[in-house]
């Protein structure tokens, strides 16, 4: 699989076809080391780095459950690299107030919505040269997809690829490329119109192992 | 004077306002080992201090109605290497009052210190208190801390505690509360420790939800790294109609340090409710992981979670 500079490139595929595991390996998260093969981000080898160090050079996850943090501000977690950095305007950007949030703690006092937005916006302020986003869409409201849509739009504006995990078909739209994984396999890559038809027409919502053909 | 201002600079170091503790409008009590420095009343509570051999004992009377805008600050400590401070104190709250205490223990060069508290609280009906003790030790941990408290709390009285000690050495600590909740009262405890090297902790808190709906919540934040251990025991009795309890712990061991959680429940009456959650183990690796996603080292996301969960 190849993830061009500046793409927007969607993942789809069923339950348990390996998405989320893609996104932990390429991101290096303990218990995901590959089995074989190689990661390469800019040309370099990034198999055996730690989550930091391939964080350093500019790859970042949004997770899709994002972790919740007692004592800890969105203020503090948005600037975590920048602490003199004002974090209000990506705040604005995923469509909540800063004056509300910034001195909330990102802890179970908010809702799941309102945690997925603050990931979204913590990617932005990273400004990162790969933004992995495991569906980032799910939990928001259908009214605020152009709001998610639009973050994503200004990654790739800011010159960054995008691995974009979904599974609706209004973000598949806004990709350049996408891929089609199944069984832990890239099936199909091409269009994200290809794609999102191939994926229908097999109506493999659950993987259950063996590969599509 | 020389010891207050010694007192008074140690406390400028980890209390910004610590100006403020010495002003004629503000109640305060300063204690340097078992020799009272400085007591100042104010209208509406009554301070009174006494040497009965090696104890201090102290009395702190708020009238009745009384709300105080300003808290009473309690300055206890030792500023030299070694000795034994022993206090009793005695804090009523009379009806309806409404009071905060902050309670600064300084033990910034602690070598062979022990340092004793026996308190005795009682809020009358309706009364609030809000009771808020910071610990600053130093790096030795020549310290051992015995705080012992009995509380009251009166028909829909109010009693919020915050005990943290998460600068410097824990010592041997030994900690023992036991609050008695009346009728429709309202009662919150925490407690945050982070312990290091051969640091001991112990934490004894009991919640006894004696009187019909009274509510009440034990929570304590503990960390422990290096050798050092921790035994957090929460124990909550339901004992009436429609109260509520909770105890929340949450231990994190990093290194070879141990800890151990023990929550008890005991409920007497058909329609009370106690509910327990605890949690020991190591960092949680997805908060940490998330962390390391946006640029941090390891060393460094470890602390901001442990800064995180003890705030």
């Amino acid at each position: 699989m190849e993830l061009r500079e500046g793409e927007i490139h969607a993942l789809i595929g069923g339950n348990g076809s390996g998405k989320t595991t893609l996104a932990c390996l390429i991101m290096g998260c303990a218990g995901y080391a590959p089995s074989g093969g190689e990661i390469r981000f800019a040309g370099r080898v990034i198999n055996s780095l730690p989550i930091h160090e391939r964080a350093r050079l500019g790859i970042t996850m949004a997770w899709q459950e994002p972790a919740r943090f007692e004592g800890l501000q969105v203020r503090t977690y948005l600037s975590l690299q920048r602490p003199e950095a004002d974090s209000a305007p990506y705040l604005e950007q995923v469509g909540l107030e800063p004056t509300s949030y910034l001195d909330r703690p990102l802890d179970k006092t908010l809702s799941g919505g309102e945690r997925k937005r603050i990931e979204l916006a913590s990617v932005l302020a990273l400004h990162p040269r790969l933004a992995i986003l495991d569906e980032p869409a799910s939990g928001i409201d259908l009214r605020s997809l152009s709001e998610i849509a639009g973050v994503i739009r200004s990654l790739k504006a800011e010159g960054a690829s995008v691995l974009l995990i979904t599974h609706r078909e209004e973000m598949v739209e806004i990709a350049d490329r996408a891929s089609y994984l199944c069984a832990g396999r890239i099936v199909f890559s091409g269009s994200p119109d290809a794609v999102a038809a191939r994926f229908k027409a097999r109506r493999c919502a659950i993987c259950d192992g063996k590969v599509c053909q | 004077m020389s010891a207050l201002n010694d007192m008074l600079e140690v406390l400028g170091t980890v209390y910004d306002d610590a100006a403020i503790v010495a002003s004629p409008q503000i109640a305060h009590l300063i204690v340097d080992g078992n020799n009272l420095l400085s007591l100042q009343q104010a209208p509406g509570v009554s301070i009174a201090s006494r040497l009965v051999e090696t104890v201090l004992e102290a009395e702190i009377v708020v009238a009745q109605g009384v709300r105080l805008e300003q808290p009473i600050h309690l300055c206890i400590g030792m500023l030299g290497p070694r000795g034994l401070q022993h206090i009793r104190s005695r804090i009523k709250v009379e009806e309806d009052a409404q009071v905060s205490l902050l309670a600064h223990c300084l033990f910034p060069v602690a070598e062979s210190s022990r340092h004793v508290m026996e308190a005795e609280v009682e809020l009358a009906a309706g009364a609030q208190m809000h009771y808020r003790e910071g610990h600053y030790h130093g790096p030795t941990a020549g310290i051992e801390v015995l705080p012992k408290a009995v509380v009251k709390v009166g028909p829909g009285g109010r009693f919020f505690s915050d005990f943290f000690l998460t600068t410097g050495r824990a010592g041997r600590l030994h900690l023992d509360y036991r609050i008695e909740a009346a009728a429709e009262s309202v009662t919150e405890v925490t407690t945050r420790i982070f312990g290091h090297g051969s640091d001991e902790i112990r934490t004894r808190e009991e919640l006894v939800l004696a009187g019909r709906a009274a509510r009440g919540l034990l929570k304590s934040r503990v960390a422990v790294d290096g050798e050092a251990s921790s035994e957090v025991i929460s124990i909550t009795h339901g004992n009436a109609a429609e109260v509520r309890g909770h105890m929340d712990c949450m231990e994190i061991i990093l290194e070879r340090a141990r800890a151990q959680a023990q929550p008890i429940v005991s409920v007497s009456h058909p329609l009370a409710k106690v509910t327990h959650e605890a949690a020991v183990g190591t960092v949680d690796q997805k908060q940490l992981e998330t962390l390391m996603a946006r640029g941090l080292s390891p060393e460094a996301a470890v602390d901001v979670l442990i800064t995180g969960m003890l705030r």
